[in-house]
């Protein structure tokens, strides 16, 4: 498969997961598309990764190490968010970003 | 006992500290001791100088003290150079000075112990730079001098400090002779520029390289007598002169009378070299000079104010000597300097001791009838009066005679308008005279019963002025007597330098006899218009008029420097305070701050707390960034 | 050794007296002073003998070839001299004066002076910069807590002034670092830098900026006046007397080595700006009713004209300013102590309120007036040969700039007279009636001025000679 495809799919994760945080409020479903985003330059690197690796760089491999990081992170991330998210709705009952917006004063 | 010439100023500096160190606790007849002990110390030493320079063959003495200033090839020592002009000098500042030492102590007896002293105190260094002055072998020491007494001008027109118009006077009198300290002061940096010093003998040497009509020659000579039109109150910066008999009147006679304000006078007669070949300088001086005699001579006429007649006769005669000056007749003004002290010193001392005779009354018209209680006092300023008038005979006539003289060989103009002067002067001092000693007394009665003749610390020093009044003159007498001019072969080797340059014009000894004639017949008939005027006079207590109205007000010479100096310089003063610094350059800065302020305080409205716009604002700035990278 | 020693016991005393109270703080911090001063002079024995054991080197972060280099020239002594004499007199002046927090106020105080010798000694130009830091900050702070009713907005001023001249500075000085062979801060490196005309062009202005600020030159100098009047005196006396020579000291020693083309280019600009500030300060001194406000604008005065002459730049105008940094220095601290003395008394800066003292307090009144015609440069006093020599030498530059700069010569008379009049001479009135003349310790401190006012106006030999050496190094400078 061209790594166009690959590319496509990316951009359009990508894109899904930036409008999932521009536009929605409820802070779980943020959360996801951010997670989404990161997916989607996992993707990425895997794919080119594989590309460079077809075409005879024996380095390229390497790249993939990056998505593990990304992985490590994005985990790391998920515990720390959700908790903030869980401790976000012990005190307001509610997952609406928009009603946190005590730091403007 | 030329080397020992640096106890002539050093005496009197003595004096000053020990009076001015120890004013608590010395009595003041110790204080007076001290004060006019030192003085006359100063002048037998000066005697003794005199008489060594006196000898034929007399070359000029440097004495070097230390180095004052040293700055790579600039080297101004301090130095006294001993000569026929400053031994000269010498013995008129000392000798007056003595004099009116002894005079104050008992004129000043009713100050304080601690005024008494200061008084003293301020007049023995007022005597000390006034030595300075005459003694110092280059131009910077002769300015330390210069200022000196401009300090202590200042200190003792103001000694009375409690009184605020005093004060005024005093600091008006600075800041005058400050202006021509400025002129002066240029004058020195122009010969530093030019000759790399400030010596005299380095200078006079090198001055005759640049030729006649330069340029440079002119700037200094303007310069530096800018300088002395300060200090010899000449037009236009006299009217500090008159404002400045606030002081004490012995201080009158010994500052503003005396000595001090003819220091202009011995400038130029020291820098005679620089100013013979600066022949447009010249002119201007006598032209100066003339003017300043017959403004100061006309205001003098109208002035019932016994001090300010007296300032405004010492304004006018400075202004013959200048115009001595200018005609290039040094001797003739050094000549009348000397004379001049002699008389003015009387006059003044003698109406200081009207003065302290009426119990401080100052205007002439609550006079009158003096001569009953004061004789000596009388005679005594009968003589002043005869002498500065040019009454043949007397010092004045023989230095008026040769200035006028030298005038009539220079221009005919500038002549005829010294002469009017010398009529005006005869005309007002015997005004004063028969208003003051002669008619009936038209004081208070307590006035009256308190007139007496002054004390002997008093009538000494007026005799002996008397004297010197009367004989001063006999130093230099016309050619056409057939007598030596002693002053003349006295400073010739001061003024030969300048001799070559000098273009001079000799008057027929028919001419001369002529010229003493007339204006000497000419004065004794305004002497006797003015007895006739002023024997009885009445004071009518009509306002005056017309042009005599102008004259009483000074020309209204004071209103104009206050409208066209003062109240422009302060105007410009509050503009630079309240509209450049105010609003101007502190607004800047403080708009500065302000919009910085104001611009946080819009930004800050960017962090509205609201997460999601936060990302989009986030997003928008990747996309920006982004499209950057890819087209630009 | 002896230079080292020289900063860090002030340094070292000032962060002991912070830990102090009440009157240990005072007596500690007069010790330290006075001992500070016996160094100082033994300092100045030793430039005359051997001048090159007063240097001193050591690595300090050699990855930034920076080094804590420090030496003393001619100039160098001199200032050292005036600052170690300086504190010692302020510290005698306030002796009677309890300050609240005492402890830090006389702390931040030594630490300032520690600063200040800092500057006059380093040769390194991080160095520099870091203790010309040091020198100000303690001020701010001095003058916000312990300052007048509008203290804070006005040591704000001060300090975003100072602040933005200090920052112009640092950007000068990391471009010249960064054009050095092998990155070097020494004063050595730097001066034999061959920048480019350009370069110094636009280089001069940054340091210029910052050293007119610390003058001040017009038009940077409107911290000034509200900052001296706000200031508690002791502040404005270190402000007035030591600090602003910084700005000058600055410009003879990195300015006109390190930037000779850009000096050269802008002299003119720079003395026509300083000239104005003459006669513009001297105006507005004349419109002052405040005592401290009229002093302030008369330094802007004096430090104009130096200024002028340091630019002017030839043998006699910089040994003039050099002589005069010292002078002016002796004098406007003599001023402000006797104003501290009469604000003290009398509570009030109004000249208007004033009048009369000559006739009550007379000690103060022939004190002021010494140090009045000092001031104003009268011949035999030590103000005068300075300023004569520098109105010479800003004649031989260009005698136009001489003769406007020369009206400041009659400006300053007027005002200063205007002072006199108004403070001691006339009618005393109920305030003024029942003042206290000086007192013992003031009498020493002010007696010390007075001293030295005589002794430098009849004798200024040793000052001159003191600071030839520096004077011909500058001149030796090929500015074109």
């Amino acid at each position: 498969m061209p790594v166009q495809y690959y590319i496509f799919l990316s951009i359009a994760l990508f894109c899904i997961g930036i409008m999932g945080v521009l536009m929605r409020r409820n802070a779980i479903i943020i959360f996801m598309c951010i997670e989404l985003m990161l997916n989607a330059v996992n993707l990425l690197l895997v794919a080119f990764s594989k590309m460079w690796v077809d075409a005879g760089r024996t380095d390229a491999a390497s790249a993939q190490l990056f998505v593990f990081f990304v992985m490590v992170v994005a985990a790391a991330e998920v515990s720390v968010g959700l908790a903030i998210i869980v401790m976000m709705y012990r005190n307001t009952h509610s997952v609406d970003i928009n009603i946190l917006s005590r730091l403007k004063n | 006992m030329i080397h020992l010439v640096w106890l002539v100023p050093f005496l009197p500096l003595l004096g000053f500290l020990i009076n001015g160190l120890g004013r608590r606790y010395l009595s003041k007849s110790l204080t007076g001791v001290i004060g006019s002990g030192s003085v006359l110390a100063a002048f037998v030493i000066s005697l003794f100088i005199f008489f060594e320079v006196r000898q034929p063959g007399f070359m000029p003495q440097v004495v070097t003290l230390f180095d004052f200033i040293s700055v790579g090839n600039l080297h101004i020592p301090f130095a006294f150079q001993v000569d026929q002009l400053s031994a000269l000098f010498l013995l008129i500042i000392t000798g007056v000075g003595s004099l009116i030492h002894i005079y104050s102590t008992s004129y000043m007896h009713e100050e304080s112990d601690e005024g008494f002293a200061r008084y003293f105190a301020y007049l023995n260094l007022f005597v000390f730079s006034m030595l300075i002055l005459v003694l110092g072998a280059n131009y910077v020491m002769m300015f330390i001098g210069w200022e000196g007494v401009g300090l202590c001008s200042y200190l003792l027109i103001g000694f009375w400090f409690k009184n605020t118009s005093y004060n005024k006077a005093a600091n008006k009198a600075f800041i005058m002779n400050r202006i021509g300290d400025l002129g002066f002061l240029l004058g020195i940096f122009l010969l530093i520029q030019q000759f790399g010093s400030v010596t005299f003998s380095d200078v006079f040497a090198q001055v005759p390289t640049l030729g006649e009509n330069s340029g440079v020659l002119f700037a200094v000579a303007m310069l530096l007598f800018i300088g002395a039109m300060g200090k010899s109150a000449q037009v236009p910066l006299y009217t500090w002169l008159p404002d400045a008999m606030a002081g004490p009147t012995p201080v009158s006679a010994l500052i503003h009378a005396a000595t001090m304000v003819t220091a202009g006078i011995y400038m130029i007669a020291r820098s005679n070299v620089i100013y013979s070949l600066a022949p447009c300088i010249q002119s201007i001086i006598a032209i100066v000079g003339l003017v300043t005699a017959l403004l100061a001579a006309t205001i003098a006429l109208k002035q019932n104010d016994i001090k300010k007649v007296l300032a405004y006769s010492t304004v006018s005669q400075l202004g013959y000597m200048f115009v001595a000056l200018g005609v290039g007749a040094y001797t003739a003004a050094v000549f009348h300097v000397m004379t001049h002290a002699f008389f003015k010193a009387l006059l003044f001392l003698g109406s200081g001791s009207v003065i302290h005779a009426m119990g401080g009354e100052q205007d002439i018209r609550k006079m009158g009838g003096l001569k009953k209680w004061m004789p000596i006092t009388n005679i005594t300023f009968l003589i002043g009066c005869l002498a500065i008038s040019g009454i043949p005979g007397l010092s004045g006539f023989f230095s008026k005679d040769e200035i006028l003289a030298n005038a009539f060989g220079f221009n005919k103009i500038i002549y005829a308008g010294a002469l009017i002067g010398a009529l005006l002067t005869a005309f007002y001092m015997f005004r004063l005279y028969y208003i003051t000693f002669t008619g009936k007394f038209r004081g208070t009665h307590e006035q009256e019963h308190h007139l007496h003749e002054s004390p002997a610390a008093i009538t000494f020093p007026l005799v002996i002025l008397a004297v010197l009044s009367v004989i001063g003159g006999y130093v230099g007498m016309p050619e056409v007597f057939g007598v030596p001019h002693f002053l003349g072969e006295y400073l010739s080797p001061i003024f030969a330098p300048s001799a070559p340059f000098l273009h001079a014009h000799h008057l027929s000894h028919e001419l001369e006899w002529g010229l003493m004639g007339l204006s000497s017949g000419l004065v004794i008939i305004v002497i006797f218009f003015a007895r006739s005027k002023f024997r009885q006079y009445q004071d009518n207590g009509v306002a005056n008029t017309g042009l005599a109205k102008v004259l009483e007000n000074k020309w209204y010479v004071d209103e104009l420097y206050e409208a066209v100096i003062v109240k422009p310089l302060m105007v410009l003063s509050g503009f630079f305070q309240d509209t450049v610094e105010r609003s101007g350059i502190d607004a800047t800065v403080n708009g500065v701050g302000r919009g910085v302020k104001w611009s946080s305080r819009q930004i800050r409205l960017l962090q509205n707390g609201q997460v999601g716009f936060y990302i989009f604002a986030m997003v928008i700035g990747m996309i920006v960034l982004f499209v950057i990278s890819l087209f630009l | 050794m002896l230079t080292v020693l020289l900063i860090l016991l002030p340094l070292i005393t000032g962060l002991i007296t912070f830990g102090t109270k009440g009157a240990s703080a005072k007596v500690l911090s007069l010790l330290s002073s006075l001992a500070t001063l016996v160094i100082a002079v033994i300092a100045w024995l030793k430039f005359k003998t051997a001048p090159d054991a007063l240097q001193f080197t050591v690595d300090w972060i050699p990855q930034l070839g920076t080094q804590f280099n420090v030496g003393l020239d001619g100039m160098g002594v001199m200032l050292i001299l005036l600052t170690a004499i300086s504190f010692p007199l302020i510290f005698i002046t306030i002796f009677s004066r309890n300050y609240e927090r005492s402890g830090a106020f006389y702390g931040l105080m030594l630490l300032s002076q520690a600063g200040l010798i800092g500057v006059f000694t380093a040769y390194d130009a991080l160095l520099f910069y870091m203790f010309w830091e040091l020198a100000l900050i303690p001020v701010y702070f001095l003058c916000s807590m312990w300052g007048g009713e509008r203290a804070v907005p006005v040591t704000f001023k001060f300090f975003v002034y100072t602040f933005a001249g200090s920052l112009l500075m640092l950007v000068g000085i990391i471009y010249i670092y960064s054009q050095t062979p092998g990155g070097s801060f020494s004063w050595t490196t730097f001066t034999s830098m061959q920048l480019s005309s350009t370069e110094q062009s636009w280089l001069f202005w940054l340091f210029f900026v910052a050293f007119a600020i610390k003058m001040p030159v017009f038009p940077f100098h409107t911290w000034q006046p509200d900052t001296y009047e706000q200031s508690p005196t002791p502040v404005t006396m270190v402000l007035s007397g030591i600090m602003v020579k910084m700005g000058l000291f600055a410009v003879v020693r990195w300015l006109l080595p390190v930037l000779p083309k850009g000096a050269y280019m802008w002299q003119e600009a720079a003395i026509v700006l300083s000239v104005i500030g003459i006669i513009y300060a001297s105006c507005i001194a004349i419109m002052q009713s405040d005592i401290k406000r009229l002093i302030a604008y008369s330094s802007i005065a004096h430090i104009g004209l130096m200024s002028a002459a340091i630019f002017a730049n030839n043998e006699q105008s910089m040994q003039g300013v050099m002589v005069q940094m010292f002078n002016h220095g002796i004098n406007i601290i003599g001023l402000w102590m006797l104003v501290e003395v009469i604000q003290n008394r009398l509570n009030t800066k109004n000249m208007n309120e004033m009048g009369g003292i000559a006739t009550h307090a007379p000690k103060l009144a022939i004190a002021l007036v010494i140090v009045s015609f000092a001031n104003i440069a009268l011949p035999l006093t030590n103000g005068f040969i300075g300023e004569f020599l520098m109105f010479s030498g800003l004649f031989q530059y260009n005698p136009w700039f001489a003769a406007v700069a020369g009206v400041a010569v009659i400006l300053s008379a007027v005002y200063m007279l205007r002072m006199l009049q108004k403070v001691i001479f006339g009618e005393a009135n109920a305030q003024t009636a029942s003042m206290r003349d000086l007192k013992a310790g003031e009498i020493l401190a002010i007696g010390v001025v007075v001293a030295v006012i005589f002794i430098l106006g009849f004798y200024p030999k040793p000052l001159l000679e003191l600071v030839n050496s520096t004077s011909l190094l500058v001149n030796a400078i090929n500015f074109k």
